[in-house]
């Protein structure tokens, strides 16, 4: 990937200078990797300041002070006199505070998986949902949605189909001939097409005043009615998720090169990116089963990281991880704050993403 | 002995592609592998790096019988140099090098200052410690193949499989190559390459191995084997092999173009 006006490989000073003689092997430190490791602090904080300051936006008037108040309260052995009323209380707690949780959850594990998924895969242009997660949560979803469950019902649901969508997919292309990698997406993208099908058909037999309704606003995505005890819940598998791929992320670079170098090399590369499927799957089935459908973050996310912090993965997960969370917390912030009747955020992603999408396949060749 | 093959046999399916394959190779020995497109080189080093696993015979690798050893085990033993490709993504020249030290690590860990070093040197090793931070995709096809060739040091196995290692070089950079590939078997490793040039065995190898149609056809000192009737019955083409520089070097012509 040639960018023009960022020569930052070509102006370290080790590349003009002649090459060392072999007494002084000592590895000079790489400009580009302090730099990218600025550059993820630099996120880190972004993050923690934008989950502060959306805390205190909201059409319910919070102050700062009354919110920094409440959260200080809530420190074990800390006991403020109320400068908020009750009913701000609750609506910070059990509203607002949860919904940017579960932004920056989503948002984290959405653009990592996406991210792992496009190196695993070889592919820059592999979202998570590539295997079928997406269309399996939708139509788990939406047969509870008919059979009549409640909000939890059909986010557990939506999770369990969405894996077993994940595991169908991998069974199919075990068993089918042909490059490992390329038979897995084509078997992703068919039984995906197949379970788009299914709901589908689902929105047809429906009931057109409650279930379809229903359904659509589900298909759409959105971050509202989040509570705390589904997070929690919804918290475990994406912890784990997240957690294994922090800790294969190097290998994802070995992965990348093909499975018969990385096999010469001593990484058993079907083991390896069963693994990463597994972890990532985990955590995009669980944030699209609290969450809806929320395109582009995982598509859209991972590539602008690659331009701020470069393609070895041992910086370009962590940098999805935070710039990940920080950019649906923004998006949903957008979304709750400006129109006057709240635009579904699997819409406002889409709105971004599509065109910077667009942007990416035409500007070179290669992305 | 570095490899040892007895009676290695392999098919796709219903087509052999090798049959009966014996051949032994020293350790610290630059072997070149000759024969046309086809006649099942490429699948015999698949067989050596354990990447076609269901051969009859018996591969050992310094020793060691290849089919009990596992991926990571294998590893510690042979290191392979693709010919250069583009990656999908941009990597840094060094963390291209880096690739390679894992065999030694746990699942879940990544390479930490003492693999760095490793790989640095190994760059050092080839001449190429300048590129350690430029971009793997924006040098030149010379030297990302010699960043390969770092990679495979890197890995600290004692035998080396080289596919093609100069088909997509231009002159200066193929001849780079290979006598840093000469000077490296010198060192003590084993690298066996294949290549389309029988020129290059006489420069460029202790031995040269020539399989056709699945088989070993000659095996031995490339000016043994590189001969007249052999090149002109291999190739399919009329040559005539000539010594140079007090017997040094040899080189292959094609009669058709000097018999007038």
């Amino acid at each position: 990937m040639s960018r023009p006006g960022e020569p930052r490989t070509l102006a370290s000073p080790e590349a003009s200078t002649p090459p060392p003689s072999s007494a002084a092997a000592r590895p000079a430190p790489s400009v580009s990797a302090r730099r990218a490791h600025l550059i993820i602090a630099g996120l880190a904080v972004f993050m923690v300041l934008a989950a502060g300051v959306s805390l205190m936006l909201g059409r319910y008037p919070i102050e700062p002070a009354q919110a920094l108040a409440m959260l200080a309260n809530q420190i074990p052995g800390v006991t403020l006199e109320p400068t908020w009323t009750s009913q701000q209380a609750t609506l910070f707690f059990n509203v607002r505070l949860p919904r940017i949780m579960l932004a920056l959850m989503v948002g984290c594990c959405l653009a990592t998986a996406g991210a792992a998924f496009q190196g695993t895969f070889q592919n820059p242009l592999v979202s998570p949902d590539i295997l079928g997660a997406s269309q399996g949560a939708a139509f788990g979803a939406a047969i509870a949605i008919l059979a009549g469950q409640a909000a939890f019902g059909v986010s557990v649901s939506a999770f369990g189909f969405s894996i077993l969508t994940v595991m169908l997919v991998l069974l199919v292309s075990s068993r089918a001939k042909g490059n490992r990698i390329l038979v897995t997406v084509l078997a992703g993208t068919m039984i995906s097409s197949l379970f788009s099908a299914g709901v589908s058909f689902t929105k047809l037999v429906a009931d057109p005043t409650d279930d379809l309704p229903a359904i659509t606003y589900w298909l759409m995505g959105s971050l509202t009615g989040a509570k705390m005890s589904d997070i929690a819940v919804a918290a475990i598998p994406m912890t784990v998720g997240m957690a294994v791929l922090f800790a294969l992320r190097w290998r994802i670079n070995i992965l990348t090169m093909g499975d018969d170098e990385a096999s010469t090399m001593g990484i058993d590369a079907r083991r390896l990116r069963l693994a990463i499927i597994l972890a990532a799957t985990m955590a995009t089935a669980s944030s699209v089963a609290i969450s809806g459908m929320i395109g582009w973050v995982g598509l859209v996310v991972p590539h602008l990281c690659r331009m701020m912090v470069g393609s070895d993965y041992r910086r370009l997960i962590p940098a999805s991880m935070l710039f990940g969370a920080s950019f649906l917390l923004v998006v949903d912030n957008i979304a709750r704050l400006t129109a006057t009747s709240e635009i579904p955020i699997g819409i406002l992603t889409a709105f971004v993403g599509a065109p910077f999408f667009l942007y990416l396949i035409t500007r070179k060749k290669k992305v | 002995m570095s490899i040892e093959i007895t009676s290695l046999s392999f098919s796709y399916g219903q087509r052999e592609v090798l049959r009966d394959v014996n051949v032994s190779i020293p350790d610290g020995t630059l072997v070149n592998v000759l024969g046309p497109n086809g006649v099942g080189k490429s699948t015999l080093f698949r067989c050596i790096l354990g990447l076609n696993a269901r051969y009859e015979g018996v591969i050992r690798v310094n020793g060691k019988d290849m089919r009990t050893l596992s991926v990571k085990q294998r590893a510690r033993e042979i290191s392979y140099i693709p010919q250069s490709h583009a990656p999908v993504y941009d990597y840094e020249v060094l963390d291209v090098v880096l690739m390679s030290t894992g065999a030694d690590l746990g699942m879940m860990r990544s390479p930490g200052p003492r693999h760095v070093e490793r790989a640095y040197a190994a760059l050092e090793r080839v001449g190429i410690a300048h590129l350690a931070h430029r971009t793997y995709t924006q040098i030149s096809g010379g030297e990302q193949q010699l960043v390969l060739i770092a990679r495979a040091i890197a890995q600290e196995a004692r035998t080396i499989i080289m596919d093609e290692p100069t088909s997509a070089l231009d002159y200066g950079n193929t001849v780079r190559v290979l006598s840093c590939v000469r000077q490296l078997a010198r060192e003590g490793l084993s690298i066996v390459q294949s290549t389309h040039q029988p020129d290059q065995a006489f420069l460029y190898s202790d031995k040269t191995l020539v399989i056709d149609a699945g088989t070993v056809r000659a095996y031995g000192d490339p000016r043994d084997v590189i001969t007249r009737e052999l090149v002109s019955a291999l190739y399919g083409v009329d040559v005539e092999v000539n010594s140079l520089y007090g017997d040094k070097v040899r080189v292959c012509v094609p009669v058709k173009e000097i018999a007038r």
